[in-house]
C-alpha cells in the first residue's frame, strides 16, 4: 500500500459504462444483422461495412482534427449509428451514398452538436432521411431477398410503397395486402430496407436489452400500442381505404425503429411518462404519414418530430419528487 | 405484496455480506483513547475532566453543549492526558480528550454482566432521561442525540417506532451480527423505545438477505412476549435503511422536504441503538463502545469488533493484521456513505460502523466522459430528483435554480453516481449546491425570525 | 390590375395601423434613463466580471450614476484610467487608487509539502475542501484543484505542473477579485503592486504551530516572529503562528525576506537578487549600534537618575493638569 486513496462517497461503482452499455446494443443488432446478411447477401454486409467503417472514421477524424478532443469512437457509440444507418438503407444502395448518409449522421447530425450526447435527433435517422430526400432512386426501390448466394434480385416496391401505390391506382387495400403473408414478414421475407425485414430478429434483440436493463421498453410499448389502436380506428371505419394492424406495426421498419432507434438514450426523454408520451407521439404521427402522407414510410420522419419535441418533453414530465407534491 | 421498500429509486449493489459468520468479538481497550467531543450531530460537547483526572470506564467526561447534544463518557479507565485539538480521520482539527489506560476498572453501579433484564419501567420520561444520560446517539450513521428524536416538539405525536435492521450497505455486517447474538437486548431495547413513545406499536424492518436474523427475531419476540412488535421483511434495495425510505416502506408515507419523520408521526432507531438504549436503560451502561464491521476482499482476516469509543483506527487495523499490501481506501462505513479515512491516527467515533478496505480496482474511479442522457441517475435517485441537473445547476454555481430543483432534498445516498454509465461526479457537485440551498434556507429562516421578533418589539 | 391597387392598399394600410401600434406601446412602455448610464458603461471594460462588487458593467454604471460620489465605487479591472473617464463623465472629483495584483499565498510545491495520501473525487477545490482538508499534512495550502484558475476570465492564472500551486500572470491580473472568492482555502489576496511592481509578501497561511507546520512544508512560516523583530518600520504582525506584512507600512528593505528562516517571505520585481549576506550583516550592525546606544543610554541614566526622574516626574503633572 503506497498512499491512501480519499474521495467522497460512495466509493463503489456499478459495472456500466457507456461503452457497455453501447456494446449491448451491438450485441442486441447482432441477430438482425445476422439475418438481413443471411437473406441479402454479400451486398448487404458491404454496406454494413461501409456504414460502420465511415461512421466510426468519421467520428474519430473530426475529434481529432476539427474538435481536437479525446476521440470518443471508444464508446462504440458510432458503432451503433453505422448499423443503424446500414439496416435502414436498401442492400442495393451503393458505397458512396452509404458514404454520404454517413457524412450526414456523424458530421451533421452528431458532431456538430458536440457529439455523444448533445445531438438533439437520432443520427442514423438523420442520415436515412438526408439519402431518402437526396436519392430517392436508390432509396425507394428495393428488391426482394435473394439469400446469400441466391441469384440477381428483382426489383419492386416494400409492402407499404406498394399499397399506396396500388391505392393512387385504385385498388383496395384488402386486394393489395393479400398479396403478402404476415409469417413473411415475422421471419424476413420481404423486401424492403434491411432492418424491415426481420421484426422477430430484432425483437429478440430488444428484449435482450430490456433483460440487462438497458433501455426501458415504455416507449417501444406505447409506439406499438398507439400504431396499433390508431389502425386499429381507421381500419375499423373503411378497410377498403386504411391497412390493418397488424400490417402496420409488421411493415416499415416500425419494429426497427421502435426498439432502436426511438430508444436512444440522447434522443429520448428521461422520465417513464414523457417516454410514453413520446412513444404515443411517434405512434400517431407515424400512423398519420402512412395514412395521409406522400411518403409510404413514416417512423423516421416521425422519430424525428419527436426528437424535436423532448426537451420540452423533459421539462413536463418530471419524476414525482419524495414527499412533495 | 410480502416484501416492502420504498416507491422510488434505489439501486441494488452487490451484497457482500463476506464477514456475515464472524461472531462479535471484544476488542481489548488501546494503550491511549482519544475521544472526541463532536461525535454526534449539534453542538460539541464542553469537556468537564482536567488534565491529571482520574477516570473510570461509564464517568461523564463532556457534557452536552445545547439541547441537540450529548454526553460523552469515558470509554476506558485511565488517566486524563491532554485535551486539545486533534485531527479526525478527514484530517480536520476537533477538541480529543486523550485518556492513557489504566487497568480496566468500570464505574460502580453499572451492569456489564450477561444476565437480561426484561423488566421495562413504567415511566416513559424516565427512559427518556436515562438514554440522555446513557449519552446515546443514532448508529445508523448520523449520530443525532437520541433523546433529542424521542422528544416530539410540541402538536406532533409518534405513531410507531421503526427499528431499523436493514442494513443495505454491503459489506457492513455489525447490525447482523448484533441481531444474531443480542437480539433479546435489541428486542428489549425496542421496548423500552416504545414505552418511552407512549406504547406505540413497533416494527423491526430487516432486509430479505438475513433470514437467519429474521427468523430469531420472529423467535425472541414471541419467546419474551412483547405484544405490538413485528418483524418486516424487506426487500433488498438501497438505500433502504435510509429514515425517510424506512418509512415509505413500513408505513407508506412520505416524510416532506425539510421535515423531521415525526411529522408522519414515525421515530426510526437503529438496531445498534435500540441495543444502546437497552444497556443504558437497563443495566445502567453508557455508550463507551460500539461494534465495528472490519472487512473487505482484500482483506485477510474480516472481523466483527466490539470497539471502545476513541479507539485510534490503526490500533484496529493492527489487532487484526496491518493493511493489506493491495488496499488503497479504507472507508469508515459502508462503501456508498462511508467516509475516506485520510489518517490513520484518527479515533474511532461513537457511530463508526465499520472500517471497509477497498483495492484500486475496486474504487478508483474511471475518467468522466460525457452524459449521454440515459437518465439512470434519475431512474436511481430516491428522493426524485433529476442528479444530471441538479449537476449542472450547481456547477454554473445557479443556487436559486438548484432549489427551484430541490437539492436540498439530497439525501446523499449515491446512488446517481453509482449508477452513471459516464461516471460523471454528480454526487460531489449536487454536494455543494445542497450545501448553499441549505445555507440560503437557514440564512432566510434566520432573516424572517429577526423581522418577527423586530416587529414585535415595536 | 384591381388585385395589383387591392393588395397595394392592404399593405400599405396594415402598414400604418401596425405602426402606430407600434409606436403608442413604446410611448405606453418607454422606461425614462438617465443618458449617463449608458455613456458609463461606454466607458467601462465590459468584462462584466463583478469585480466592482456590481452584477455587470450595467449595474456599476446605474450605482455610479446614483451614488453622491466615487470613493466607495471602484472599478478594479479598468483602474484608475477608467474611474477618470467615469468621473468626467459624471462631474465628480476621482482619487486614484493603487493597482492591485493577486497574490497567492501558498508555496508548498510538491516538492516542500509531500503529498500524504492521494485525492480521486471530482477536481475542485471547492469540493475537495467540503471532504477534507487535503492531500498533503498542511491543512490551510492550496489544494491544488484550480478552482481560482476556472474563476480567472482574464486568464491571468495557471497551474504550474511543477509545483502544483496556481502563478499570477501579473500583467494580466485586473484584480477583480474572482480567485479570491474562489479560494476555498483564502489563500489569494490583492495587494497593491507596489512601486515598478516591486512587492514583500509572506507566501504561507498555515496557522498551526511551528514545528507542525514545518514538518507539513519545508516553506511554511513558522511563527517564529524573527521578522516582525527585525522590521524596523513595524510592518509585519504574526498572529496566530503566521506573519502578515502590511502593504502600506512596508518600505521594501527586504530584511526580513533575508532573515526568513524558512524562505517563507517573498519580494517580487526587485531589480537586483536578495544578497542576504549583506542585509544580515546591515542588520548586525545597526542592532550593534542600537545595543551601544541602549547601553548608552542607561549609562547616562545610571550618571544622573535624580534629574532626569523629576523632570519627568514634571511632566507627568502637567499632563495630568490639563
Amino acid at each position: 500500500m503506497s498512499k491512501l486513496l480519499v474521495s467522497p462517497s460512495p466509493h463503489i461503482h456499478s459495472k456500466d459504462s457507456t461503452r457497455s452499455l453501447m456494446l449491448d446494443v451491438v450485441i442486441a443488432l447482432i441477430p438482425a444483422v445476422i439475418c438481413s446478411v443471411l437473406f441479402y447477401g454479400w451486398q448487404e454486409l458491404l454496406v454494413l461495412g461501409v456504414s460502420v467503417a465511415s461512421c466510426v472514421l468519421l467520428e474519430w477524424a473530426i475529434t481529432k482534427y476539427l474538435l481536437k478532443t479525446p476521440s470518443t469512437v471508444g464508446d462504440l457509440s458510432a458503432v451503433i449509428t453505422g448499423i443503424l444507418l446500414a439496416l435502414n438503407l436498401p442492400y442495393t444502395t451503393p458505397w458512396w451514398v452509404v458514404f454520404a448518409g454517413a457524412v450526414v449522421a456523424i458530421g451533421v447530425a452528431k458532431m456538430t452538436f458536440g457529439g455523444i450526447g448533445q445531438n438533439i435527433w437520432n443520427p442514423a435517422l438523420v442520415g436515412r432521411v438526408f439519402l431518402l430526400v437526396s436519392f430517392p432512386t436508390y432509396m425507394t426501390s428495393w428488391s426482394a431477398p435473394k439469400g446469400l448466394f441466391g441469384a440477381d434480385a428483382v426489383s419492386g416496391a416494400t409492402p407499404l410503397g406498394a399499397i399506396q401505390e396500388g391505392l393512387m391506382r385504385g385498388s383496395t387495400v384488402q386486394e393489395l395486402t393479400s398479396a403478402y403473408d404476415y409469417r413473411d414478414m415475422l421471419f424476413a421475407n420481404l423486401g424492403g430496407s434491411a432492418g424491415e425485414v426481420c421484426a422477430l430478429a430484432l425483437l429478440a434483440g430488444f428484449v435482450y436489452l430490456c433483460c440487462r436493463k438497458v433501455v426501458k421498453p415504455w416507449i417501444t410499448l406505447s409506439i406499438f400500442g398507439t400504431v396499433a389502436l390508431t389502425s386499429l380506428v381507421f381500419w375499423g371505419i373503411d378497410p377498403a381505404r386504411f391497412t390493418d394492424p397488424l400490417f402496420n406495426l409488421l411493415t416499415g421498419g416500425l419494429v426497427l425503429g421502435a426498439c432502436f432507434m426511438a430508444t436512444d438514450y440522447v434522443t429520448s426523454p428521461m422520465s417513464v411518462k414523457g417516454g410514453i408520451v413520446f412513444g404515443i407521439g411517434i405512434g400517431f404521427l407515424t400512423m398519420m404519414i402512412r395514412y395521409f402522407g406522400s411518403y409510404p414510410e413514416g417512423v423516421s420522419f416521425a422519430i424525428l418530430i419527436m426528437n424535436s419535441v423532448v426537451p420540452l418533453l423533459n421539462m413536463w414530465f418530471k419524476q414525482k419528487k419524495f414527499g412533495r407534491k | 405484496m410480502s416484501k416492502h421498500t420504498f416507491s422510488i429509486g434505489g439501486v441494488h449493489p452487490h451484497d457482500s455480506k463476506i464477514s456475515r459468520e464472524c461472531a462479535l468479538e471484544q476488542l481489548p481497550p488501546a494503550p491511549v483513547v482519544y475521544i472526541g467531543v463532536s461525535q454526534h450531530i449539534g453542538a460539541p460537547s464542553v469537556p468537564c475532566v482536567a488534565v491529571g483526572d482520574k477516570v473510570k470506564v461509564g464517568q461523564v467526561i463532556a457534557e452536552p453543549g445545547g439541547f441537540v447534544g450529548a454526553f460523552i463518557h469515558s470509554s476506558v479507565s485511565g488517566t486524563v492526558k491532554s485535551i486539545g485539538p486533534r485531527a479526525d480521520l478527514a484530517g480536520r482539527a476537533t477538541t480529543h480528550i486523550e485518556i492513557a489506560v489504566e487497568g480496566d476498572e468500570w464505574l460502580e453501579g453499572i451492569d456489564t454482566s450477561d444476565t437480561l433484564v426484561t423488566e421495562i419501567p413504567e415511566d416513559g420520561k424516565a427512559i427518556v432521561e436515562k438514554i440522555r444520560l446513557g449519552g446515546v446517539v443514532g448508529l445508523g450513521g448520523a449520530t443525532f442525540p437520541t433523546q433529542v428524536k424521542l422528544s416530539p416538539p410540541p402538536g406532533s405525536k409518534c405513531e410507531r417506532v421503526i427499528i431499523n435492521g436493514c442494513e443495505c450497505e454491503p459489506y457492513l455486517t455489525s447490525d447482523f451480527r448484533t441481531l444474531m447474538e443480542k437480539g433479546e437486548q435489541v428486542v428489549v431495547g425496542a421496548a423500552l423505545l416504545q414505552k418511552a413513545m407512549g406504547g406505540v406499536p413497533c416494527t423491526i424492518a430487516i432486509e430479505e438477505n438475513k433470514p437467519e436474523a429474521i427468523a430469531h427475531i420472529r423467535e425472541v419476540i414471541a419467546r419474551l412476549g412483547y405484544g405490538d412488535m413485528d418483524v418486516m421483511v424487506m426487500k433488498m434495495m438501497y438505500p433502504q435503511g435510509g429514515e425517510k425510505q424506512l418509512i415509505d416502506a413500513v408505513m407508506h408515507r412520505q416524510v416532506g422536504s425539510g421535515a423531521l419523520p415525526i411529522s408522519v408521526g414515525a421515530v426510526v432507531q437503529n438496531v445498534a441503538t435500540a441495543l444502546a438504549v437497552y444497556e443504558a436503560v437497563l443495566k445502567n451502561k453508557p455508550l463507551v463502545d460500539n461494534s465495528v464491521t472490519v472487512t473487505g476482499e482484500c482483506f485477510p482476516k474480516q472481523a466483527n469488533l466490539v470497539v471502545r469509543v476513541g479507539t485510534p483506527l490503526r490500533y484496529i487495523i493492527d489487532y487484526l493484521g496491518g493493511i493489506p499490501a493491495d488496499a488503497v481506501k479504507i472507508i469508515s462505513g459502508g462503501p456508498m456513505m462511508g467516509r475516506a479515512v485520510a489518517n490513520l491516527e484518527a479515533a474511532t467515533v461513537k457511530g463508526t460502523g465499520a472500517l471497509l478496505f477497498l483495492t484500486e480496482k475496486q474504487t478508483r474511479r474511471a475518467p468522466e466522459t460525457r452524459c449521454i442522457r440515459c437518465g439512470k441517475c434519475a431512474d436511481a435517485c430516491p428522493m426524485g430528483l433529476e442528479p444530471f441537473l441538479l449537476n449542472k445547476l450547481s456547477k454554473a454555481a445557479d443556487w436559486e435554480a438548484c432549489e427551484a430543483n430541490a437539492a436540498q432534498d439530497c439525501i446523499e445516498c449515491g446512488c446517481c453516481l453509482y449508477s452513471c454509465p459516464a461516471q460523471i461526479p454528480l454526487l460531489d457537485n449536487i454536494r455543494v449546491g445542497k450545501g448553499f440551498v441549505l445555507n440560503a434556507i437557514r440564512a432566510r429562516a434566520a432573516a424572517a425570525k429577526a423581522a418577527a421578533e423586530a416587529a414585535k418589539s415595536k | 390590375m384591381n388585385v395589383l391597387i387591392w393588395t397595394i392598399a392592404v399593405v400599405t394600410v396594415l402598414g400604418l395601423v401596425l405602426a402606430l401600434v407600434l409606436y403608442l406601446v413604446a410611448q405606453r412602455f418607454k422606461v425614462e434613463e438617465d443618458p449617463r448610464i449608458d455613456e458609463v458603461e461606454k466607458a467601462m471594460p465590459g468584462a462584466n466580471c463583478g469585480g466592482c462588487g456590481f452584477a455587470g458593467c450595467r449595474a456599476f454604471a446605474e450605482a455610479a450614476v446614483k451614488a453622491p460620489d466615487l470613493d466607495s465605487i471602484y472599478c478594479p479591472v479598468g483602474g484608475n484610467d477608467t474611474m477618470a473617464k467615469v468621473a468626467a463623465i459624471l462631474g465628480y472629483e476621482v482619487k486614484a487608487k493603487a493597482p492591485m495584483v493577486a497574490v497567492v499565498r501558498c508555496n508548498g510545491s510538491c516538492e516542500a509539502r509531500p503529498r500524504v495520501n492521494e485525492y480521486d473525487g471530482y477536481a475542485s477545490c471547492y469540493v475537495k475542501s467540503l471532504l477534507y482538508t487535503g492531500d498533503t499534512g498542511c491543512s490551510f495550502g492550496c489544494l491544488g484543484c484550480g478552482d481560482c484558475v476556472n474563476a480567472c476570465q482574464f486568464g491571468a492564472l495557471s497551474m504550474d505542473p511543477l509545483t502544483g500551486l496556481p502563478v499570477v500572470d501579473q500583467e494580466k491580473c485586473t484584480a477583480c477579485g474572482a480567485c479570491v472568492k474562489a479560494c476555498p482555502k483564502r489563500i489569494i489576496e490583492l495587494r497593491p503592486k507596489g512601486p515598478r511592481g516591486m512587492r514583500m509578501f509572506v507566501s504561507c497561511v498555515n496557522k498551526d504551530k511551528g514545528p507542525v507546520a514545518r514538518k507539513a512544508c519545508a516553506n511554511a512560516c513558522i511563527g517564529c516572529g524573527i521578522c516582525a523583530k527585525t522590521c524596523t518600520h513595524e510592518a509585519i504582525t504574526v498572529e496566530g503562528n503566521v506573519a502578515y506584512i502590511d502593504p502600506a507600512k512596508c518600505k521594501l528593505c527586504r530584511e526580513c525576506e533575508a532573515m526568513c528562516p524558512t524562505g517563507a517571505i517573498h519580494g517580487v520585481n526587485f531589480p537586483k537578487p536578495l544578497d542576504k549576506d549583506a542585509i544580515k550583516e546591515r542588520i548586525k550592525i545597526r542592532q550593534q549600534k542600537a545595543k551601544e546606544a541602549a547601553e548608552a543610554a542607561k549609562a547616562a541614566a545610571a550618571e544622573k537618575p535624580v534629574i532626569l526622574s523629576a523632570s519627568e516626574e514634571s511632566e507627568k503633572k502637567e499632563a495630568t493638569n490639563e
